[in-house]
């Protein structure tokens, strides 16, 4: 009976051999399909006994920590509250919810580093841990931001237009990301649709721009080489646009005027005829140039922020467009829609010589010993216009503040540059979305600025918005 | 050197695993000074040792010309599993440990009252009876219980649910070994070939059938398929053997196939575990009969090629809900690879085969040819036993709850296969002695 007994052995070895085979296909071959499942939740937990890292202000401020909870489990403190809930925003890790630069910068917080060097981490007996995320937001300014709105629905964001270090970043009505501790969570929050505080305004909100969209117009009629500041338009109310007559506000006639005093004046008339000269081709040109119809560079989940452009049904509808009234557009009309970000950059790309660079959060990211493990390098994200038109726009923006719709903005000794925007929202009720974008000084920028406020009764940019960055400019720049 | 002196040396090995392997688990929670650590593990280890050595000495009296090689790769499966279980939990760990002293008592006193294991021929049939009565008694209102929807288990009150399959296995192996010593040259004697194949006569058909049915039954009624699996592979095995037969086998292998296959697509419970098995990671089925197939295999991605090292590995939310489900009995294996990595489990696994060597390597010295059966029979169970629980763990095969010999938690399973290594050893005691 030799024979067989050797032969069943060979099977019994085959068969061992399977299930080597099959152990390594799970451990190693197909390890990374399933660590990568969601139905895991080993990561997650795994997760919960990291230490992750604190967000931090430059000043050493905290906005977010992890402290050690019952068995182990660290749980996320935010000690400034709702001030920074929606740039913070929040980590619930036990269910993977996660937001803001929570999320956005939840490799470096969490301090996930390549199975190599995890194993040599393991061979040496450190314990992992997360690396601390220091921001570049202000503190006391988006204090000052938060003060300004006074509750109304809106939103600030205001960043270093030289190296995109984002330095007020508000949308209210805020919320306070402690309550993703609690037991009913951020539930009562998401099905709030009347407030909707979970709603990021500032890169989420999809508002109509008003005539702060005549700086884009502005700067593709002068940066196309067709216009200067000094080429006359039609500025008479009730010229017609599209076949359809389009009237100055409080059907105001201003005559022939310069491009310059269109803008100071915010004549509807003489841009929707720009708008039309200029044609829808080079129009859409100018705007993907200033980052339309593109999501914002900001280092933010891209689920969190929505395109500019106009938007038909919800949906982007491209410039070029037949049915697209490229005239109404060019004064911040038509069907676009526009996020404060993207009006900021606006501002900032024109307060930096026409080079646009990519606004961010986070200024640089240093492990538990405090070495620099990262800096985040300012990155020019495009050049929209060239410097001589980035020039000419300032000194006809600087003179909106001087003697145009946005004197409420002025600051002693300190030179501004804006341009107000009023969009009707409902002409019956008086409803309007009052706009204001800047940068300041305007001999030196050093910051640029959007300010919107939802829905204001009888208000204009000019009224509404302008005092509130003004507010928060004076913060930035007066210490 | 003698035999019984390498079995010293061999036990060794053993001891220093589990000292380190107590020290690991130790480290990892973390809280223990530097001196109790030292302590603490040694003293495991040094009644690891001296458990060890008392079963040693016993051998060396009973049975001087046994392997030598069987007790202490034995010994390293038995810490290599305590410890895996301490650092689950201390008091299963301190259970499993009495376990052993029972199971090593066990061990003794079947060598000492079947010193004469041929005596077993004797009594084939009653053995076989109570075999299957023990099979079909968790079915059994009261004392029955149900795991998972399979009949596995009997329910002792206060002292632990007795899972018959374990010594059923024994009864089943030692039956057929003394059945087919009878039979085995009638069997190719009468055969005929049809088509190339060679056919058993009717006759002796007969009761290969009705170990066929009653492997089928088994199915039905303990709703068990690794169980099945396991007991149709010995008799397999064993009627190669015995037979030198590969026709038969196939014969063998294509009847299971059909029965298989067609409880595999009526029968309820058998049907959810091959649509598990097909698809493991389904997201519908995942939060019930899915779940512990699915995390089996998260456990085993964890652990990759080295592990998480002892303690490691993850096993309860922080809700304190269980996210490895039966870590200490049927999933144990999926807990090794998480900790310990492919490397520890492949590890785990040449002792098993070793063992398996080792048994037929008894066989083959065996003197007569029942001793050749039963050797073989008790090493082809083993091996199908680690097989079907290990197969089901990495989704080979549809996982079902059998135990890891000497790994898993359990006190049927340790005492069980403590019987099953006396009997070993008798066996080549007895072929290894100088004529």
């Amino acid at each position: 009976m030799s024979v067989p007994i050797v032969r069943l052995f060979v099977a019994v070895v085959v068969l061992f051999a399977l299930l080597v085979a099959w152990t390594s296909r799970w451990s190693i071959f197909e390890a990374d399909d399933l660590r990568a499942n969601t139905l895991d939740k080993r990561p997650l937990f795994t997760a919960l006994r990291v230490k992750r890292g604190a967000i931090k202000t430059e000043d050493g401020e905290v906005l977010a920590r992890s402290v050690r909870t019952r068995g182990g489990i660290y749980e996320r403190d935010y000690p400034t509250d709702s001030l920074f809930g929606h740039p913070v925003g929040y980590a619930k890790l036990v269910t993977g919810e996660l937001s803001g630069l929570e999320r956005s910068r939840n490799d470096e917080l969490s301090g996930t580093t390549s199975e190599l060097n995890s194993i040599i981490d393991q061979l040496q007996g450190k314990r992992r841990a997360g690396n601390t995320v220091v921001t570049t937001l202000d503190p006391e300014a988006q204090r000052v931001a938060t003060d300004a709105l006074a509750g109304q629905a809106g939103a600030v964001f205001a960043f270093d237009p030289r190296d995109g270090a984002v330095k007020v970043m508000v949308s209210s009505p805020g919320y306070d990301p402690n309550l993703v501790n609690t037991r009913e969570g951020l539930s009562p929050l998401n099905t709030d649709r009347e407030n909707a505080p979970l709603l990021d305004r500032v890169t989420q909100g999809a508002y109509p721009p008003g005539s702060t969209f005549k700086v884009v117009t502005a700067a593709a009629a002068l940066d196309s080489g067709k216009f200067t500041p000094d080429s006359t338009l039609d500025g008479r109310s009730g010229r017609v646009v599209s076949g359809v007559p389009l009237r100055n506000d409080f059907d105001q006639d201003f005559g022939d005027v310069t491009l310059t005093d269109a803008l100071v004046q915010s004549v509807n008339t003489a841009f929707g005829q720009l708008g039309e000269e200029l044609g829808k081709a080079t129009m859409a040109d100018y705007m993907e140039r200033f980052g339309f119809y593109r999501l914002p560079p900001l280092d933010y989940p891209d689920s969190q922020m929505i395109k500019s452009g106009l938007r038909s049904d919800g949906r982007l509808l491209p410039v070029t467009s037949p049915s697209v009234d490229v005239g109404r557009m060019a004064i911040g009309q038509e069907r676009l829609l526009v996020t404060p970000i993207q009006m900021a950059m606006v501002a900032g790309a024109v307060a930096n010589g026409g080079k646009l660079m990519e606004p961010r959060l986070t200024e640089k990211v240093v492990d538990p010993d405090g070495r620099t493990v990262k800096t985040i390098e300012p990155r020019q994200y495009s050049q929209p216009i060239s410097e001589e038109t980035a020039s000419e726009l300032t000194q006809m923006m600087g003179r909106v503040v001087e003697e145009g719709t946005g004197t409420a903005v002025q600051l002693p000794g300190i030179d501004v540059a804006g341009k107000t925007g009023t969009a009707e929202i409902d002409v019956a009720n008086d409803i309007a979305q009052p706009w204001f974008i800047a940068f300041a000084p305007a001999t030196d920028p050093q910051i640029a600025i959007a300010v919107t406020v939802e829905r204001t009764v009888g208000g204009f940019g000019g009224t509404v918005a302008a005092p509130i960055a003004r507010d928060v400019l004076a913060s930035l720049l007066e210490r | 050197m003698t035999a019984r002196n390498r079995e010293l040396l061999g036990l060794i090995p053993a001891s220093l695993l589990v000292t380190a392997g107590f020290a690991a688990v130790f480290i990892e929670r973390g809280s223990l000074s530097q001196n109790e650590l030292s302590d603490l593990s040694l003293t495991y280890g040094a009644i690891f040792l001296g458990l060890c050595l008392g079963a040693h000495i016993f051998l060396r009296i009973a049975l001087p010309y046994a392997d030598p090689y069987l007790f202490p790769l034995v010994a390293v499966m038995a810490c290599f599993g305590l410890v895996m279980i301490y650092r689950i939990d201390d008091t299963l760990a301190r259970q499993q440990a009495q376990w052993f002293v029972v199971g090593l008592l066990l061990f003794a006193a079947t060598i000492v009252f079947l010193r004469d294991y041929r005596k077993l021929e004797q009594y084939r049939y009653v053995i076989a009876a109570g075999s299957l009565v023990l099979l079909c008694l968790p079915r059994l209102p009261v004392v029955g219980a149900q795991v998972n929807g399979a009949y596995l288990g009997i329910r002792i009150p206060g002292v632990m649910v007795f899972q018959p399959t374990e010594f059923a296995k024994l009864g089943i192996v030692i039956f057929l070994a003394s059945y087919l010593r009878d039979t085995r040259q009638v069997l190719v004697v009468g055969a005929r070939r049809v088509l190339g194949v060679t056919i058993p006569p009717l006759k002796h058909f007969g009761p290969l059938l009705a170990i066929w049915g009653m492997a089928m039954l088994l199915l039905i009624v303990i709703r068990d398929l690794g169980s099945s699996l396991m007991f149709f592979g010995a008799f397999l095995a064993l009627l190669y053997v015995a037979t030198n037969r590969f026709s038969f086998v196939l014969i063998g292998l294509v009847l299971f196939g059909i029965g298989g296959y067609y409880l595999g697509t009526h029968v309820p419970h058998v049907m959810d575990r091959v649509d598990v098995w097909m698809d493991p990671l389904n997201v519908q089925r995942y939060p019930d009969e899915g779940f512990q197939i699915a995390n089996s295999l998260f456990a085993q991605a964890d652990g990759g090629l080295l592990g998480r090292g002892f303690g490691g590995a993850l096993l309860e939310s922080p809700g304190g809900s269980r996210i490895l489900p039966a870590a200490q009995t049927d999933l144990i294996y999926a807990l090794i690879v998480n900790e310990v990595g492919l490397v520890g489990a492949v590890a785990l696994l040449i002792v098993y085969l070793l063992f398996v060597e080792r048994g037929f390597k008894t066989a083959l010295l065996a003197r007569d040819s029942f001793s050749t059966l039963l050797a073989v029979g008790l090493a082809a169970v083993f091996a199908l036993q680690v097989f079907v629980i290990v197969g089901g763990v990495t989704n080979v095969i549809p996982l079902t709850g059998v135990t890891l010999p000497f790994v898993s938690y359990g006190g049927s399973s340790i005492l069980a296969n403590f019987v099953l290594l006396a009997l070993l050893l008798l066996v080549s005691d007895k072929a290894r002695r100088p004529a």
